[in-house]
């Protein structure tokens, strides 16, 4: 079995939870909850994971169809979920419409916020995710206009502005960017952000011009690793009709 | 038990311009969409809608009865993007306060215990408080000394809610995976008008489900109305599930104010709930017949 650049996005998504332990991993959109399974699967035994809605689920199930409440753990209704992302222990892994250098996030809108140019989803959870505790961002469409100089409203924060709360951004971590070409992280002495990997196949320069700032660019470049046996096994089985292919074509 | 039921022109009257009105439920999820519909219906105006938005919100800005949203989002949940919301920002018609979704429940419940504020680190170093000036941080009197977002009480004039059970008293009770901030809502509000799935002697509440489901209590509660369906096309569940074939025919009508104006004449000037279910049936009856000559299984019949 080849890889495809899905399956090695569905990895880098698992490896970014690789060391959460027993914490609430919660991957949103179809390739990361399918890196969140396989991180339970395989690194990260401990993870809790939902089943998009009220419940904690035990098992690996498959992606897009409901989960039975036999496999149900615990009950963690909307309000319990904001009690729970409080008490940080929670990795959420949230898109971005426009994310910049110092990872600030924007999902609300594009535009003038008066009268936007395009309403978005709004600030949903994002604020109190991002102070509160680890969160990543998967973006499958990597370009100028998804990687930004300025977003156009920080729904999450970076670095900048956490920084700037003082003792109120003591639990701010931005871990990973997760996208169709690379990986990026914060692991920089000012935490602008790095390119961390290249997806294999990902020239340097198409991830530089697809990039609307500059990246902090080591000089030797990793390569994202690719799956395992073990990996594509377990990935086939928790995303059996291909919705990874859907949205990371090949 | 002291008899609450009122009649939905009873629940209408009760409303007046410029109320700030909560409503309960979650994006498209258990949403009071009978009274919905009838506040669309009504010469109601300039009203500020508090919500975890969904349909109920893109309604009542497409039937132009809303000068304000407090949402933490507005979606349709399978529909991310709420379309009539969206067209109602970016036409510039409506006020907009977008908060954290956590800062809402932090709001109600502000109001409900009636402090006016609660402190929270949500929303701090975002553009809420930018955007939305007149949130205001407070300071920990403590040693500490930390400066957290004082989320100011969302005391509410009305709030609308759903839910699968209640009696006639005012108890209430949901039978579904989750309470969302119903409670909340209710105690956040003046006045709390309550619909529901199936009205029931109070027996049969506890008798149904574990005592925890009846998370509405009477001393919440204003006045109930039974209506079956009453939240069509949002999840009822275990009542029902959403209504996925209605909610795209509902995000179509966004695509024209002809569009709009002719599932507004079918569908929400509908007088009673039971002329709407007609035409709601008429319609899933005619798809059905559609997909049959075509030689496709109509959404839904899977099963």
């Amino acid at each position: 079995m080849t890889p495809t650049r899905a399956d090695i996005c569905v990895v880098a998504c698992a490896d970014a939870f690789a060391e959460d332990g027993e914490i609430l991993v919660n991957p949103i959109g179809n390739i990361p909850t399918i890196g969140g399974r396989l991180a339970k699967a395989t690194t990260c035994p401990a993870a809790v994971l939902t089943d998009g809605e009220a419940m904690f689920v035990d098992g690996i199930h498959p992606v897009g169809a409901p989960i039975g409440t036999d496999s149900t753990e615990a009950w963690n209704p909307y309000r319990r979920m904001f009690h729970m992302l409080w008490s940080g222990k929670r990795h959420v892994m949230m898109g971005a419409t426009q994310v910049d250098q110092m990872g600030n996030q924007n999902i609300a809108c594009i535009g003038d916020w008066e009268q936007p140019r395009a309403q978005l989803l709004g600030f949903r959870g994002a604020p109190g995710n991002t102070i509160n505790h680890r969160t990543s961002y998967w973006v499958p469409n990597h370009n100028p206009k998804a990687f930004v100089q300025h977003v156009s409203v920080v729904t999450g924060i970076g670095y900048d502005r956490a920084a700037a709360l003082g003792t109120g951004g003591r639990f701010h971590d931005i871990h990973r960017v997760v996208s169709n070409l690379c990986v990026c992280d914060f692991e920089t002495p000012d935490h602008r952000m790095r390119l961390r990997s290249l997806h294999p196949g990902v020239a340097l320069d198409d991830v530089v011009a697809a990039t609307g700032f500059e990246l902090v660019i080591d000089q030797d470049v990793a390569t994202t690793r690719l799956p395992t046996d073990e990996e594509l096994a377990w990935i086939e089985r928790i995303d059996p009709s291909g919705l990874r292919s859907a949205e990371v074509p090949q | 038990m002291i008899d609450k039921r009122v009649s939905e022109d009873e629940i209408i009257g009760e409303l007046a311009d410029g109320m700030v009105i909560g409503v309960g439920g979650w994006g498209s999820r258990r949403k009071p969409m009978s009274l919905i519909r009838a506040i669309a219906r009504s010469s109601l105006k300039d009203l500020t809608i508090v919500s975890y938005g969904g349909p109920d919100v893109g309604l009542l800005c497409a039937a132009g009865k809303v000068r304000k949203v407090v949402s933490g989002f507005v979606s349709l949940d399978s529909i991310p993007l709420e379309p009539f919301y969206r067209q109602a920002r970016q036409n510039g018609t409506i006020q907009a306060a977008e908060w954290d979704e956590g800062m809402l429940l932090l709001g109600l419940q502000a109001a409900g215990w009636r402090v006016p504020f609660l402190p929270t680190r949500a929303g701090l170093g975002s553009d809420i408080p930018r955007l939305m000036p007149d949130l205001q941080t407070v300071t920990s009197p403590y040693d500490d000394g930390e400066t957290l977002l004082a989320v100011p009480a969302l005391d509410l004039d009305v709030a609308l809610i759903h839910m699968n059970r209640a009696d006639q008293g005012g108890n209430g009770q949901y039978l579904g995976p989750d309470p969302y901030f119903d409670d909340l809502f209710a105690m956040a509000a003046t006045t709390c008008f309550m619909t529901c799935e199936r009205l029931v002697p109070t027996e049969e509440l506890a008798a149904a489900a574990r005592p925890e489901t009846i998370i509405i209590n009477r001393l919440m509660t204003t006045g109930v109305l039974e209506v079956g369906r009453g939240a069509h096309f949002t999840t009822c569940a275990p009542d029902y599930a959403r209504d996925e074939a209605f909610q795209r025919v509902y995000n179509a009508a966004s695509k024209s104010d002809a569009s709009w104006q002719a599932f507004k004449d079918r569908y929400v000037d509908a007088p009673t709930q039971a002329d709407y279910l007609r035409a709601v049936d008429e319609l899933a009856a005619s798809s059905a017949a559609d997909s049959a000559s075509n030689g496709t299984r109509p959404e839904g019949a899977a099963k």
